[in-house]
């Protein structure tokens, strides 16, 4: 019973708590009121727009996304230094263009839209399409002599991390 | 103290706009659709990323601080992926690709293929 009414006060604690950090960050000087406004907006929110995302994913462990996303920005900044070499230094004829597919082990649709959303941030691969029924990602590479290996080191190194997490 | 972030700034501003620069000048080197979507969405991380950042440590060191540009960076890395995944469904929908996408290892096909095929001349 209690339960029940904890849920139906709180239907999706993170995004609570999200709410709250993104309005105290939107108010930017620390004080007890910004804090105080945003848990009545990140209380309100989810109660008001529960009933258009019912199929909301459980995140298992939602701490690991704190890691995830440390390891997403040092991606960044290293492949962005060897995307800029490439684009500087090396020819258009000598590039190596190429398509990836990768098989989805992800079923849940805010896991994969977060998946796209790492490739196209780690310079070097953008993703590019879905597959008609959702289980394989195109994904474009600017130069990728070997599509395996990009394969490889995506579901190695991102997708069985945010399996962990979202599933 | 004071030399030292002036120095952090400085050097984060310049890291900044090398890889803004260096956006540009892909867009206008690479040769194929597909290629150039690379250079915009570089810039759009590490360029824009390290200019907030040298204005967070000036907001810090000389100001009251300032977190606007985490919110600035988080708000830019949800929404630019979703304008470059919508470029690249254009440049596939539309047959722009130097080569096509091959067929994928799950599925019958890719979605925006599924959908009938643009006329060239609207």
């Amino acid at each position: 019973m209690a339960s029940r009414l904890t849920r139906r006060i709180f239907p999706h604690p993170l995004l609570t708590l999200l709410l709250t950090l993104v309005w105290c960050m939107l108010i930017n000087t620390p004080s007890t009121g910004a804090v105080a406004f945003g848990l009545i907006l990140g209380i309100l929110i989810p109660i008001l727009t529960a009933a258009y995302w019912p199929q909301r994913p459980l995140m298992r462990r939602p701490y690991r996304m704190v890691s995830y996303i440390l390891i997403v920005v040092w991606d960044i900044v290293l492949a962005n230094v060897q995307v800029a070499l490439i684009v500087l230094f090396k020819s258009n004829a000598r590039m190596k263009p190429n398509w990836v597919c990768i098989p989805l082990d992800l079923r849940t649709p805010e896991a994969i839209a977060i998946l796209a959303g790492t490739i196209t941030l780690t310079p070097g691969t953008v993703s590019a399409d879905l597959s008609d029924e959702g289980h394989s990602l195109l994904v474009h590479a600017l130069d990728a002599p070997d599509p395996d290996a990009v394969r490889d080191d995506i579901k190695h190194r991102y997708e069985r991390r945010l399996k962990e997490i979202f599933e | 103290m004071m030399e030292a972030a002036e120095i952090l700034v400085s050097a984060l501003i310049v890291i900044g706009a090398l890889f803004i620069l260096v956006g540009s000048y892909g867009l206008l080197k690479l040769d194929s659709p597909m290629s150039r979507l690379h250079a915009p969405t570089k810039s759009g991380t590490l360029g824009v990323g390290s200019t907030l950042a040298a204005s967070m440590v000036y907001a810090f060191v000389w100001g009251v601080g300032s977190v606007h540009e985490l919110l600035i960076m988080a708000f830019l890395f949800v929404t630019a992926p979703v304008s470059a995944m919508f470029i690249a469904k254009v440049a596939i929908h539309r047959r722009r690709v130097a080569v096509e996408p091959p067929s994928p290892p799950e599925d019958s096909t890719w979605a925006t293929k599924a959908a009938p095929v643009a006329e060239e001349n609207a």
